[in-house]
């Protein structure tokens, strides 16, 4: 890097158009200084400039994209090391391993199926990786057709025999497949046949200098969109080159690495898979190749995703608005929680699943949870009560009983004097509160 | 452009704290465990020096837990009832590397176990098993500011771990845990000042930073597990920068906070579109942890033996050396 806001604006414009979402020239050059935008969000910049920005005004990590439409798949365009630093952007693609030797229409179908619903958040998987494991071009272009009408999500086409390849992704070339992968002995043919059908490329190193190496060749003959592999396989030192590309990227700009990294699971079981991938997905995998596809073996990776890839400084908010679960009458329970997204949408699941119609009313807490929010003071009595009144509840219950969250059981009395409500203290965890609305609520 | 490895040169590294006595060193235990002393951020071998693994403890309750999953009851259902034969049975038949014993039923709510009852307890499941042991308050903190030292006094010398102290109530535990000589856990709420500040109030009761285990607090993936995983790699990071009050080796409550999800424990009839019930929270235990092991944590306390395994075999794996 090294370029200074000033060094980058003498080569811009100067012209103010705007046009770079930035209101001036400067602002858009100190703005690229700080790796916070980058140079092609800029129409109107010459080519002498970009050639004279290079490497400066490029993102540490290029954004690489697999597949076309609403379902196309971005990775990479990170730059920290650590989500406490910044946040993480693209998060992680989860690829399910399919051989062209299996029933590959029935295994994509069960693989589109592979969606989650939780916490107000919907979870995918993000696409099938189709592996030429008969040698055969010809099966293997006809499973590739398979993948892509079976699924409208990318896939990744593995195969380093070039005449195979070729034979199976020009079949599928519009949707954009990632071919995995160039390596030293077929290299100038498939980044020949990648540019030919402008798909991204994936270079399997063996090991990260030779990995560095290739990629150079590659980029020499003058493609860029591409998707690393260190070429080992063992959990520590994948650990390894993953953290290193990562930080080669990052802190010293060195180019070769400046692309996603992908990594493979090894394991047979599918649970140690699982726990192999959770390491991959903690550090800096921009895709992860896996054969584990069973609902419960995805879903606490796609959530552990999640997770990681929030923004630490803004936890995510729901509306503190009253929330009517079911046809509500003005007999229906109050409960109150806070509006932390996480905690809403868990205390809404299970109102919804208790079958007992009722209004949940969230309180103003800045986003945060029931017992962080007790600590910080922020669910008091009084803050109940506004939420109570901004709401208007006493026009849209009959009645005057809220139900607590357990954990605020001590809020029970500070509420009922500020609010005039009479508390009824629910369970500890929203889990309870099906068997709790049957008891208190139910006919 | 050759590839030029990115090292980074830390300062510092994270203190060593030993659990367990042998008989020569004045205690019952077989064998002692050392946590800590890593001088690189998680299983990155090829920049420092990472002498003792992170270890995995089970966890065995004084009594038998009224709301865990039924899917425990095939491990330890003809255990619950007995602390020291479920220590035993965690060691021998489930691999744990230590028990941590939880004292739940002094909770005045649920039996109100007395001190001396507890500490018997303890001693029961020290003489059972050979491993070093890490004991638990119920969690109120006035009972067991009662119990607490009553265990560390009928235990002197065996150097357990023991918790939890926290910013607003540490004192009397720091004291036992001097006077007979046992190791504390310094409970914070997931903030780093707090965290610091409490070892700095604990070392000034003159207990030395060799004794000390952070819990930083957790939650269990999901339910905020981001906000641990930075915190351990906050605190890590900070340690190796050369803050010793952050350099401590790192405990996790894993099992506690993920058995009580939602996705640990819905039937698959319920949730058909989650999956198998069991093996998902296996897995919701051990994603939980694995993620935690990447941050800094080196004390993994599991609640099933299927995932306890697991990760035992994951830390084997990361321990192998790497390079670049
Ligand atoms: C993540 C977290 C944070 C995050 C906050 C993230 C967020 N957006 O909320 C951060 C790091 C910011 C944080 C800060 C603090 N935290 Co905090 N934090 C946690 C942690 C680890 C998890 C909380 C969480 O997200 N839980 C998940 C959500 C979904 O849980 P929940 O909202 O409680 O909802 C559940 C139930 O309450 C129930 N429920 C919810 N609503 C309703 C409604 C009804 C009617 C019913 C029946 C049930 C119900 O359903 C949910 C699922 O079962 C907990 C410890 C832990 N392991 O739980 C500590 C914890 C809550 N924090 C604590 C503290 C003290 C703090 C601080 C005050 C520390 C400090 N001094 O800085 C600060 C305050 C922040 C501030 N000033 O704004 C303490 C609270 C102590 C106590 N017992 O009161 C805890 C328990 C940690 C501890 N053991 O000391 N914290
Ligand atoms: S788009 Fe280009 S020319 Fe227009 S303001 Fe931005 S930097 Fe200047």
């Amino acid at each position: 890097m090294g370029l200074t806001g000033l060094e980058i604006f003498k080569q811009l414009p100067k012209t103010n158009t705007g046009d770079c979402g930035f209101p001036t020239c400067l602002a858009f050059a100190m703005a690229l200084a700080a790796g916070k935008t980058s140079l092609d969000k800029c129409p109107h910049v010459s080519e002498e400039a970009k050639e004279a920005l290079g490497a400066a005004a490029a993102p540490p990590i290029k954004l690489v994209k697999v597949g076309t439409g609403d379902h196309a798949v971005e990775m990479g365009d990170e730059t920290e090391l650590f989500r406490h630093d910044k946040r993480f952007y693209h998060p992680t693609a989860l690829a399910v391993l399919i051989e062209d030797t299996e029933d590959v229409a029935a295994r994509v179908a069960a693989f589109d199926e592979l969606e989650f619903d939780r916490v107000g958040l919907h979870f995918v998987t993000d696409m099938v990786a189709l592996q030429c494991t008969s040698g055969d071009g010809a099966k293997f272009k006809a499973a590739a057709e398979a993948v892509a009408a079976g699924t409208q999500k990318p896939f990744v086409l593995i195969c380093e025999d070039v005449a195979a390849m070729e034979t199976a992704a020009t079949a599928v070339a519009d949707k954009k497949p990632l071919l995995y992968a160039a390596t030293n002995d077929n290299y100038e043919a498939m980044t020949e046949l990648a540019k030919k059908l402008e798909c991204p490329l994936a270079v399997k190193g063996n090991g990260l200098a030779d990995l560095a190496d290739l990629v150079e060749k590659i980029t020499k003959l003058g493609y860029k969109e591409l998707v690393l592999d260190s070429g080992n396989r063992e959990t520590s030192q994948v650990l390894a080159d993953l953290t290193q590309i990562r930080r080669s990227a990052v802190r010293k700009r060195f180019r070769p690495f400046g692309y996603p990294a992908m990594a493979f699971t090894t394991k047979d079981d599918p649970m140690e898979e699982v726990v192999q991938a959770g390491v991959y997905l903690s550090k800096y995998a921009g895709m992860i190749v896996l054969k584990a596809s069973k609902k419960e073996e995805i879903l606490p990776l796609v959530s552990w995703r999640q997770n990681l890839f929030t923004d630490p400084q803004k936890p995510i908010q729901v509306e503190a608005k009253a929330v009517a679960v079911g046809d509500v009458t003005p007999d229906s329970p109050v409960y109150i929680t806070t509006n932390f997204s996480l905690t809403y949408y868990i205390v809404e699941g299970e109102v919804e699943g208790s079958k007992v119609p009722a209004w949940i009313v969230p309180v103003n807490t800045d986003g945060i949870s029931v017992l962080t929010a007790w600590a910080a003071g922020k669910l008091t009595g009084d803050s109940i009560n506004k939420a109570l009144k901004e709401n208007d509840m006493e026009s849209k219950v009959n009645h005057k009983t809220l139900v607590l969250p357990g954990y605020v059981a001590v809020l029970s009395g500070s509420t009922e004097e500020e609010t005039g409500w009479k508390v009824i203290v629910g369970p500890r965890e929203a889990a309870g509160i099906g068997k709790f609305a049957k008891d208190n609520f139910g006919k | 452009m050759a590839f030029n490895a990115v090292k980074e040169k830390y300062r510092s590294k994270v203190g060593e704290v030993t659990l367990g006595a042998t008989k020569e060193q004045g205690g019952t235990r077989g064998y002692t465990i050392t946590v800590g002393g890593e001088g690189a951020l998680p299983f990155l071998h090829f920049e420092g020096e990472i002498p003792n693994r992170p270890v995995v403890a089970l966890e065995v309750w004084d009594h038998a837990p009224a709301d865990w999953n039924a899917c425990f009851d095939s491990y330890f259902g003809d255990v619950y009832n007995d602390a020291a034969a479920w220590a035993k049975k965690c060691v021998e038949e489930y691999g744990a590397d230590l028990i941590v014993l939880r004292l739940k039923g002094a909770d005045p709510d649920i039996n109100d176990a007395s001190p001396e009852d507890c500490a018997k307890v303890v001693k029961d499941v020290l003489a059972a098993v050979e491993c070093p042991l890490v004991v638990l308050g119920c969690g109120k903190e006035e009972k067991d500011n009662q119990v607490l030292p009553v265990v560390a006094e009928e235990t002197s010398g065996e150097n357990l771990l023991i918790g939890v102290a926290e910013q607003e109530n540490y004192k009397s535990l720091t004291a036992a845990c001097m006077v007979h000589k046992h190791n504390i856990i310094a409970q914070s709420p997931i903030d780093i000042n707090i965290c610091k500040q409490l070892n700095i109030l604990i070392t000034e009761m003159n207990l030395p930073d060799d004794r000390i285990v952070i819990d930083p607090t957790i939650a269990a993936l999901g339910y905020g597990l981001e906000y641990g995983y930075s915190i351990m790699e906050r605190a890590r990071n900070g340690a190796l920068q050369g803050d010793k009050m952050l350099g401590l080796p790192m405990i996790g409550n894993v099992g506690f906070e993920v058995w009580r999800t939602k996705e640990a424990n819905a039937s698959v009839e319920d949730f058909p579109a989650w999956g198998e019930q069991e093996p998902r929270g296996i897995l919701w235990e051990a994603t939980t942890a694995t993620a935690l092991l990447q941050a800094g944590m080196d004390i993994v306390v599991m609640r099933h033996p299927k995932a306890a395994s697991l990760i035992k075999q994951n830390i084997e794996e990361l321990m192998v050396a790497n390079e670049v």
